[in-house]
């Protein structure tokens, strides 16, 4: 098989253009990729991992089993929690889609943890923004930037990513409260210093998980009060994977991002996660109403569905960001060679 | 253009009284707190209103003159250095605390805001913003977000970068744009993430919302002396190795000690060879169990002394040491040069013992402080800036660490920036193609490359004529740039 890397440059620099994928597990929420795309998953493996530095090393195409087994026989972990889509899940489209799971409320998303990335830009040259270290000012954060950027940056070939120590001890509190009540504790737990690792409301039941040491967890179970949950690390994860049925609907799914404290009857809701900042909601086949929805509170929408019942999927940007967005793809891709099928991605009408 | 029209021009907009041009008006902005770089700026404006930047920055950008911005001038790496034939657009006006939500735990400022200011009126919620870089009591919020500020706190809590949930920000032509919002994402680039530690290249803060935390209910420091750097440094890996991310963790060495104690009479050990301060926080019943396993691994790490502030005046205590390290060698030294490189932990020992032998070799003694918990080092090269050579051998001396740094796997800078200061080193750091993106991503939002010009990034010609030459008293780079 040829390798990835020199393919990659090769065709670039012959001014060949070259489409991407990992695994392809996170197209319901990126753009489409053509049939002929490039797959990372050859360019895989583990470079570097040292549990007391608190970094992994890996190439794009090592799979997220991989390294969260690896992580997990030293007691560590991936703190922002990410997706599974399927086993093949790659690192690269860990960082392309910039997706994390219900413990980026208390720990932050995949741009928070993200510490360096080797890249091929549009000119061919294999390049390294960043690094190992936790703190590295030097430069311009060319990786943070590649986080959720879908691939249109540049070709991700390698991602050192900071991890944490996986909690002593997790338990789940579950309430029953309509979810305008549900926000409203949640701001409230919100102001203490609580060990609340993940919330997730639906159906009018509240779950929130606290995560620590044994004595902390045990004493926030007596502040929060509520019931406890069986089968709570099930449940975490298809909440985490959306494989939870409640994630299972006819209509077209939209994921919304608003302000935590918007109130819970800007919209019909599915399920709110977040403390609020993330909702589910649906709509019937080309209806576009959840863009408005989100722009009314500050917040934006995106369709989830995997078949795509609209073409613009995903919120217009304001246009100085728009042609920002633009002039910095042209920066890493003057000659638009990196999956060119995502023109417009960020300016769809 | 002459200047007389220029400052006409830029009276249409901005009150008179705020362009700054006499001499002697100008002069206390010559340099920011790397003060051996001195560039008195052609003008100072002080503007009061967006409406004001926007209009600077039109003017300045169809005159072809560079504007640098400068919140409190505390920045240590010379990235509000300003430009000889530019304007300095001091953002001290801005000190509003725009708007607190305490059920969303955000504060929305304006970047003159200090940064001790925010955590400071949001304390009476029972919040507070965490990054706390030594410099908190005076430096800027618009500062922070240009420098990517860290602190002794940031291995739990994270950099500016993750306590911002957007800026506001004036393009080069004027234009206002945010980036970010209250929702926990925005859709396309994440250009909040572009933009903070940007150092003043790609665009001018406006306002900043911050994200608070609530105080947490109980906090302890534990003070450890090693007689061994090693094994000090052993021990920070096995405090995280047994699955500890402690609040702080800091580390100095013997010099450091001596001459921090002589100051502020912490209690600290002068016998040791280095001494840790590790701090835990969270609930009672958090940090008592966290607290018993760093004691265990301190103890077990070979720790000669082990004392736990017994109340919060002594936990005080402990850190004002640390952070009055800089005062504090500038009491026994007129100079010193503080740097700034961040390495891999596991090479701790090895970075010392280099710099041992390089104290030795450029005959300047060397005192060090270290975010042990991160890696961040900042050895402070005490020198005399009268005694002909000295400047010069600091300067030689700093150049070399910070490749060492880079040899080791690590950064030039970890959080006071590239500025004037280490633009030689990023070429030590990054391969021409890197710099040449950089440059790139710099022309995406300046094409003309009217903001903080010849900072940050080197050009390639600098990089290949200049190799270690540094910048002396505003001998400055970028004499392309059209000029008044």
């Amino acid at each position: 098989m040829a390798d990835f890397v020199a393919e990659v440059s090769e065709r670039l620099l012959a001014g060949t253009s070259v489409s991407v994928i990992g695994a392809g597990s996170r197209t319901r929420v990126g753009p489409a990729r053509p049939a002929n795309a490039l797959s990372s998953r050859s360019h895989q493996g583990v470079v570097h991992y040292e549990p007391t530095e608190l970094v992994i090393t890996a190439k794009a195409g090592t799979s997220l089993t991989e390294i969260e087994s690896m992580l997990a026989a030293e007691g560590q972990m991936l703190a922002f929690e990410p997706p599974r889509f399927a086993d093949e899940s790659t690192f690269g489209g860990v960082v392309a889609s910039g997706l994390a799971g219900p413990r980026r409320v208390a720990m932050g998303g995949v741009r928070d943890h993200i510490l360096g990335v080797r890249l091929i830009n549009g000119l061919g040259e294999h390049l390294r923004f960043g690094g190992e270290v936790m703190k590295n000012v030097a430069g311009f954060d060319v990786s943070r930037l590649q986080v959720g950027a879908f691939g249109q940056l540049g070709v991700l070939t390698e991602i050192s990513m900071k991890v944490l120590p996986a909690p002593e001890v997790e338990e789940t509190r579950c309430f029953q409260l309509m979810a305008e009540d549900a926000l409203a504790r949640l701001h409230q737990w919100g102001q203490k210093p609580l060990p609340i690792s993940a919330s997730h409301w639906r159906d009018g039941m509240l779950m929130v998980r606290l995560s620590g040491t044994a004595r902390g967890v045990s004493a926030a179970m007596q502040i929060l009060g509520g019931d406890p949950m069986l089968d709570a690390v099930q449940f975490w994860r298809g909440v985490r994977d959306l494989s939870d049925p409640v994630f299972r609907t006819d209509l077209p799914l939209w994921r919304l991002a608003v302000p935590p404290t918007t109130p819970a009857t800007t919209c019909p809701l599915i399920a709110m996660d977040w403390h609020g900042g993330q909702r589910w909601t649906v709509a019937p086949q080309g209806d576009r109403s959840p863009f408005e929805w989100a722009q009314n509170v500050g917040g934006h929408a995106r369709c989830e569905a995997p078949e795509r019942p609209v073409s613009n999927w995903q919120q217009t940007l304001p246009e100085g960001v728009a042609r920002l967005n633009r002039r910095i793809r042209f920066a890493m891709d003057p000659n638009g060679l990196i999956n060119p099928e995502d023109e417009g991605l960020h300016h769809a009408n | 253009m002459n200047i007389d029209s220029f400052i006409e021009t830029l009276a249409l907009g901005v009150a008179r009284e705020r362009i700054l041009s006499s001499d002697a008006a100008r002069a206390p902005y010559e340099c920011d707190g790397l003060t051996m770089f001195r560039v008195r700026p052609k003008l100072v404006v002080l503007p009061e209103t967006t409406k004001e930047v926007s209009h600077v920055l039109k003017t300045c950008k169809a005159a072809g003159v560079p504007v640098v911005a400068r919140g409190a001038g505390t920045g240590l790496s010379g990235g509000a250095t300003p430009h000889a034939d530019g304007v300095l657009l001091v953002m001290a006006k801005f000190n509003r605390i725009v708007a607190v939500d305490p059920l969303a735990r955000t504060a929305r400022v304006e970047p003159g805001v200090r940064n001790l200011a925010i955590s400071e009126a949001v304390a009476p919620l029972g919040l507070y913003y965490a990054p706390d870089p030594s410099s908190q009591i005076a430096c800027s919020i618009g500062g922070n977000i240009a420098e990517n500020s860290g602190g002794v706190h940031c291995l739990k809590y994270g950099l500016t970068v993750h306590n911002v949930l957007a800026v506001t920000v004036a393009l080069d032509d004027g234009e206002i744009v945010t980036f970010g919002s209250d929702a926990p994402d925005s859709p396309g680039l994440d250009l909040l993430a572009l933009i903070i530690g940007s150092e003043g290249l790609l665009a001018i803060v406006l306002e900043v919302t911050v994200r608070l935390l609530p105080k947490p209910e109980e906090t302890k420091v534990v003070m450890a002396s090693f007689d061994d750097i090693e094994k000090a440094g052993a021990a920070v890996s096995a405090i995280i190795a047994r699955g500890i991310i402690p609040a702080g963790l800091e580390m100095m060495d013997k010099p450091a000690l001596a001459a921090v104690e002589d100051f502020v009479k912490a209690g600290y050990p002068l016998d040791a060879e280095a001494l840790l301060l590790c701090e835990v926080d969270g609930s009672v019943d958090e940090v008592a169990d966290e607290l018993a396993k760093v004691e265990q691994v301190l103890r077990d790490g070979g720790a000669t002394e082990l004392r736990i502030a017994r109340d919060d005046a002594e936990r005080l205590l402990f850190w004002k040491g640390r952070k009055s390290a800089f005062p504090a060698v500038g009491r026994i030294s007129p100079d010193y040069y503080c740097m700034d490189g961040t390495i891999p932990r596991k090479h701790l020992a090895k970075v010392l013992k280099r710099m041992a032998e390089m104290s030795t070799e450029y005959g300047l003694r060397c005192a060090n402080v270290f975010h042990a918990g991160d890696g961040n080092l900042h050895p402070l090269i005490l020198f005399d800036a009268n005694v002909p050579g000295e400047l010069e051998r600091a300067e030689a001396f700093g150049a070399a660490i910070l490749e060492l740094s880079v040899e080791v796997g690590g950064t030039i800078t970890g959080e006071h920036g590239v500025g004037l200061e280490k633009i030689d080193q990023m070429c030590a750091q990054f391969s021409r193609a890197e710099l040449a993106q950089f440059h790139a991503l710099k022309a995406a939002f300046d094409e003309t490359g009217i903001l903080n010009p010849g900072k940050a990034v080197p050009t390639l010609n600098r990089c290949a004529e200049f190799g270690h030459l540094h910048v002396h008293h505003g001998e400055l780079p970028h004499p392309e740039l059209e000029r008044f």
